[in-house]
């Protein structure tokens, strides 16, 4: 595997970048958002932590998806376009980015609502959603370095 | 699975933790935009608490899992010039987001400070949560973890 990262054609790198790059923010967004949400109560002001979770959410981590999508797509075109069965490892990766992208959905609708109606309930849940969906990004991330068949 | 490739593993999942806790503060410090709000800055600083948490594992795992790395794999070595170059951009990136940090956190303990003696507005924090030295420094410190990623990927020399 790291003899084929070492002769990875060049033309490979832009589309990876785009894709490590886009998920590393995508963690960072989502990160952000579960601290704000489980903690605002903590805070003097839980209305603007629900509300820097939201934003977090909906101005970067969407933006991010895409990218992290976009990059993912390439480079899959690239690296796999011939092939008839994917390794495990893209398996898993695509099934996280799949029923991910349900989850944070879901976990942005919910931010969306506690920001609204300045309900604590409302961002606990989303911000529980979002500790799943850093739970998955972890077990993607290690795929996605050990590449396990 | 071999040792290495749990060892390439978890120096993904470090850089992951390190680019994720520079993503977190960028988002912390526009939130906070030139805010004069101690009791608004002081509600953000779990975050970075978080964040610096996160820095701290990351750098440390980048290093240890990264360096392993190159002398463990034959098709690296220590002294190729990507990986120096690595390893110079590293440690520029742990001085530079130390002096951002640092500037950031003494606006905190401020902001902590003042909201606990119950004042509503401060004009020294609106100018650390602007374009102050520490915001500066986090940007270059988001130039030099996009540079080694660039430098990690393609791999100059290799």
């Amino acid at each position: 595997m790291n003899t084929l990262a070492a002769i990875r054609p060049d033309s490979w790198n832009f589309p990876l970048l785009l894709h490590i790059l886009g998920a590393a923010v995508l963690v960072g967004a989502v990160l952000t958002a579960v601290v704000t949400t489980l903690t605002a109560e903590r805070t003097a002001q839980p209305d603007v932590m629900r509300r820097i979770a939201f934003r977090s959410l909906w101005m970067v981590g969407v933006p991010a998806y895409v990218v992290m999508r976009i990059g993912a797509e390439w480079i899959y075109s690239k690296e796999f376009g011939d092939a008839e069965d994917d390794p495990a490892w893209i398996g898993i990766g695509y099934m996280t980015a799949d029923i991910g992208l349900l989850i944070f959905l879901i976990a942005l609708g919910l931010a969306g609502f506690a920001a609204r109606r300045k309900s604590a309930g409302l961002g606990k849940a989303s911000g529980y959603l979002g500790v799943l969906l850093l739970i998955a990004f972890v077990v993607v991330i290690w795929a996605m370095g050990a590449k396990p068949d | 699975m071999e040792l290495n490739d749990w060892i390439l593993a978890l120096h993904l999942l470090a850089a992951f933790a390190l680019i994720a806790a520079e993503v977190a503060f960028s988002i912390m410090i526009a939130a906070l935009w030139r805010s004069d709000s101690p009791s608004r800055v002081a509600s953000t600083m779990l975050l970075a608490r978080v964040g610096a948490i996160l820095v701290g594992v990351g750098m440390a795992g980048t290093i240890v899992f990264g360096i392993w790395l190159a002398i463990s794999l034959d098709a690296y070595q220590l002294w190729d010039g990507w990986v120096i170059a690595a390893l110079v951009l590293w440690a520029i990136g742990g001085f530079v987001g130390q002096q951002s940090g640092q500037g950031y956190q003494a606006g905190g303990e401020l902001a902590e400070k003042l909201a606990a003696e119950g004042t509503t507005s401060s004009p020294e924090l609106a100018e650390i949560f602007g374009t102050s030295r520490a915001f500066w420094f986090h940007i270059a410190t988001g130039v030099v973890v996009v540079l080694i990623l660039v430098d990690m990927i393609w791999k100059p020399g290799a």
